[in-house]
């Protein structure tokens, strides 16, 4: 069994399954059974200034995407933080972490965007023995309009003057929760670093309609007729939260900064693949509200054995794909490969076909019996056959061998690499060929 | 089980009436809208489709599976309806396991095609149930189309040539419309009387009149078919049974099988259907799989279904083989009756053993039966002036017979296998041949 404890930002946890600031850590009840559960430690849900809690809509706050099967792939929400009062909050944190003290217990707060705000809460969240804070700065509704959560995450300036006043007023290590509804995620994680965050986590949800009631017209989840934008979360942002990730892991401003990935993260995999690209730790929320806190048992059993298989310790797996994160630029044009249909596997579909015939480049042909076969003369290699076959390993890529000619274009395929930066078509290139367009294409091979 | 169960002789209430209810309730399930969303996500809408080729009507089946998919049995079933419009029945008693799910990729890959029959009748009910047929009727044409049997073929051809605008008068020699659907098929493929109720839904397209207990060559003649109507189909299916040629084949309990399924067809009450303690029918087909397995459902003790070859070699697919086996039907092959025993009554059967050429081996086997079925194959009642081929009515094309103006499809014709949905697909394309004609296209 791989040692699965982790320390993050110095703070220590069992295992690097945390529950993400959320329902599923808005009160005592449920942290215990968490802790019970086997996770690792939890961000507790985001607690706000004292005075009157905020109040929730009454009607549904969820709204649901489906797959086959009404598989769960997405949800959103338009849930508030915590409509607790903060004493009550304080205390089960208090008492949570004194019963379970090898569990992370981080605390997310988010007060209004003034300096006395912060320095008012953050002695309380100290005193109950936190190991650490978040900043919700993610989240995209409903406070977002009162000028908090994703209102100041959208902001450097903010962020960084925000996290400035924390690093101030308490010894906790200070994560920043950014948000992913901006352009270009490297500018808020700067900002973070720069005010002085001991790590960033991402992703918070992101700005959503999960479907239109098509007989009184309005958004889903509806509140007497009407919607409102919620955040969106689960299996189906995983992707975009992977590339979040990685564009923080490997920008020379913030690289090295600690990361703790969310983001759909279902299964040890989806773990293991934010870690890879960065992340010390991941942060789980949806996959705990679609199948409870059971789920944990195959997270934790399911790294340590991808890891024993690797031969790999945990802190191996953190940011071990980063350098292989790069610019379309540096991918090598010489690696040149061709689509393979294995006849035996092939139960003859013909998704293949229809894909590529009526929406790329004709490289597949069909027989009157339906045998489907590539044309290497007009592969591409684009791999869209391979991601409708519904045949796992019936049609995969293969590499043509430095030295052999590519029929489509009649070149040789080059050993040494080459990309885009030494190609004459660019402009930019040393090898740049004014008409270098008309001489790719015209050229016979050597 | 009653007290009834264990006496010799044909009687009635050998079961109760729970366990008849039970035994002659759907076959399979409807899938409620879950299930059929589950099941039409495993369809892959495969480019070409092999499932459409294998239909006999066509269907777009991809096309019909997507719309379950998209949340529209609706649009669905009017996919199904445009190629076929008896497609409620086809998706209860077509041989799918031989048709379009034997084709569906998914049977290659894993032995589990996509049930394309299951999900036709989930898309094909939930219009049906909505009341809605979605057909109109073209501007009358005021031709005449006479139709003989009211059968699948004849409600197709009817159906298509009333959308077409053409008057269409259908004549059946029995008391109800519907042909093998209403007559021929077993119980627990049909219940709840959706035979009649599709003829009623099939019928609101208007345009179409039924006239019932008028027999071709008893009450009607070609001849005046042809001279009151612009165009005769003829689609009237298969009439005599062939006797066994065995001495003492009047002895009771003695039945051809289809009158046996007719009969159970038509009695509302099962309870009061008499039926033997041992039973056994001589064939090899769906027929002799209906009566067999219906008989063992009426709660007859022992059910032999007697076939003179191997079993690879009979009509009923494998599927309904199966289905006898599991309702506890022995069937035993290489055989032909050879005597019947008895004294008014049938007692024992007594068979031959045969070879692969037919000849018997001189080994013999009696086996006890108060009932015995026939379900040898049944013949085309002769219609004066058509040419016959091969036992059927001969046709050209779209079912032209022999004699200008009348065509013909269905089991009475030549070509094609004997299911409902080659039926349809026959009255259907021979309706699309007579507007043709009629409109001076064809």
């Amino acid at each position: 069994m791989a040692d699965l404890t982790t320390d993050f930002v110095g703070i220590k946890s069992p295992n690097p399954f945390w529950l993400a600031s959320a329902p599923p850590t808005d009160k005592e009840y449920n942290v215990r059974r968490a802790f019970e559960a086997g996770w690792g430690g939890v961000v507790w849900k985001t607690l706000g200034a004292e005075g009157p809690p905020v109040v929730n809509v009454n009607g549904p706050r969820y709204g649901a995407v489906y797959g086959a099967d009404r598989r769960l792939l997405g949800l959103n929400n338009i849930e508030l933080i915590t409509d607790r009062p903060l004493e009550v909050n304080l205390r089960e944190i208090k008492q949570v972490k004194r019963d379970y003290p090898d569990r992370a217990m981080v605390v997310s707060i988010m007060v209004p965007c003034e300096e006395e705000a912060w320095k008012a809460i953050l002695p309380h969240v100290e005193e109950t023995g936190a190991d650490g804070i978040e900043l919700n700065f993610g989240c995209p509704h409903g406070m977002s309009e009162r000028g908090m959560g994703s209102a100041v995450g959208q902001v450097p300036e903010y962020i960084e003057m925000v996290t400035r006043w924390c690093k101030m007023y308490t010894r906790m290590p200070v994560i920043v929760k950014l948000t992913p509804n901006i352009t270009d995620i490297r500018k808020p994680a700067a900002a973070a670093k720069r005010g002085g965050a001991d790590a960033v986590s991402l992703i918070n949800t992101i700005n959503s309609i999960t479907h239109v009631d098509l007989d009184i017209f309005a958004p889903e989840p509806t509140i007497d007729g009407k919607g409102s934008h919620g955040g969106y979360c689960g299996p189906a942002v995983k992707p975009i939260a992977l590339s979040m990730v990685s564009e923080i892991a490997r920008d020379p401003e913030t690289h090295g900064l600690p990361i703790s990935g969310i983001g759909g993260v279902t299964t040890w995999r989806d773990a293991a693949e934010f870690m890879a690209l960065g992340a010390g730790n991941v942060q789980v929320c949806t996959a705990a509200m679609t199948y409870g806190f059971g789920i944990v048992k195959e997270l934790k059993a399911g790294l340590s054995r991808y890891l024993d298989e690797k031969a790999m310790a945990l802190p191996d797996l953190v940011g071990r794909a980063v350098p292989n994160v790069t610019d379309w630029q540096h991918l090598n044009l010489e690696y040149v490969t061709k689509a393979r249909i294995d006849q035996d596997a092939c139960i003859k579909c013909g998704r293949c076909y229809a894909a590529c015939e009526d929406t790329s480049h004709q490289a597949i042909s069909m027989s009157a019996d339906r045998t489907f076969e590539v044309i290497d003369a007009e592969c591409v290699a684009c791999n869209l056959c391979v991601d409708v076959c519904p045949v796992e390993d019936c049609i995969t890529m293969e590499r043509l061998a430095p030295g052999t000619v590519d029929p489509r274009t009649g070149k040789t395929v080059q050993a040494e690499p080459a990309d885009w930066t030494t190609h004459p078509n660019n402009p930019s290139s040393p090898n740049y060929v004014p008409d270098g367009q008309t001489r790719m294409v015209e050229e016979p091979a050597e | 089980m009653t007290e009834a169960f264990r006496q010799t002789g044909i009687r009635a209430g050998r079961l109760g009436p729970d366990d008849l209810a039970r035994n002659f309730s759907d076959l399979h399930a409807a899938y409620d809208r879950h299930e059929a969303t589950v099941a039409a996500d495993r369809c892959y809408f495969c480019h070409d489709a092999p499932c459409i080729t294998a239909c006999p009507t066509d269907i777009d089946i991809p096309l019909f599976i997507r719309q379950i998919q998209a949340g529209q049995p609706e649009a669905a079933a009017q996919t199904i309806f445009d190629q076929n419009i008896l497609g409620g029945m086809c998706a209860r008693v077509c041989p799918t396991e031989t048709l379009c799910e034997q084709a569906c990729v998914r049977e290659a890959a894993e032995g589990k095609p996509v049930e394309i029959g299951r999900l036709q009748r989930y898309a094909t009910d939930s219009m049906m149930a909505a009341g809605e047929h979605p057909y109109t009727r073209a501007p009358a044409t005021g031709r005449k189309v006479a139709i003989v049997g009211a059968g699948p073929a004849g409600l197709a051809c009817a159906h298509r040539l009333a959308m077409h605008g053409h008057d269409v008068v259908v004549f059946d020699a029995r008391p109800k419309p519907g042909g093998l659907n209403e007559y021929g098929i077993a119980a627990y493929k049909t219940p709840n009387g959706f035979a009649q109720a599709e003829v009623d839904w099939l019928l609101k397209i208007g345009g179409i009149t039924l006239q019932h207990d008028r027999a071709l060559g008893r009450d009607l003649t070609l001849e005046e078919l042809r001279h009151d109507h612009d165009a005769v189909f003829l689609g009237m299916g298969l009439g005599g049974v062939g006797a066994l040629g065995l001495e003492a084949e009047d002895l009771t309990g003695c039945e051809n099988a289809v009158d046996f399924i007719a009969t159970l067809r038509q009695t509302e009450d099962l309870t009061t259907l008499p039926v033997g303690r041992h039973i056994v029918v001589i064939g090899g087909g769906m027929t002799a799989v209906d009566a067999a397995v219906q008989s063992k459902l009426l709660g007859a003790q022992s059910v032999t279904i007697a076939y003179r070859r191997a079993q690879d070699r009979m009509p009923a697919s494998r599927y309904e083989q199966d289905l006898a086996a599991t309702h506890g039907v022995q069937i035993l092959t290489h055989v032909v009756p050879v005597a019947l025993h008895g004294e008014g009554a049938l007692r024992e059967v007594e068979l031959a053993y045969v070879d692969a050429d037919m000849t018997q081996t001189g080994e013999t086997i009696r086996l006890a039966a108060d009932q015995l079925f026939r379900a040898i194959g049944q013949k085309l009642e002769t219609v004066e002036g058509l040419a016959i081929e091969g036992g059927k009515i001969a046709v050209t094309g779209a079912g032209r017979t022999s004699v200008e103006g009348v065509w013909a499809g269905g089991d009475c014709a030549a070509g094609g296998e004997d299911l409902t949905v080659t039926a349809v697909a026959q009255g259907r394309d021979a309706a699309e041949d007579i507007h043709a004609m009629l409109t001076g296209a064809g």
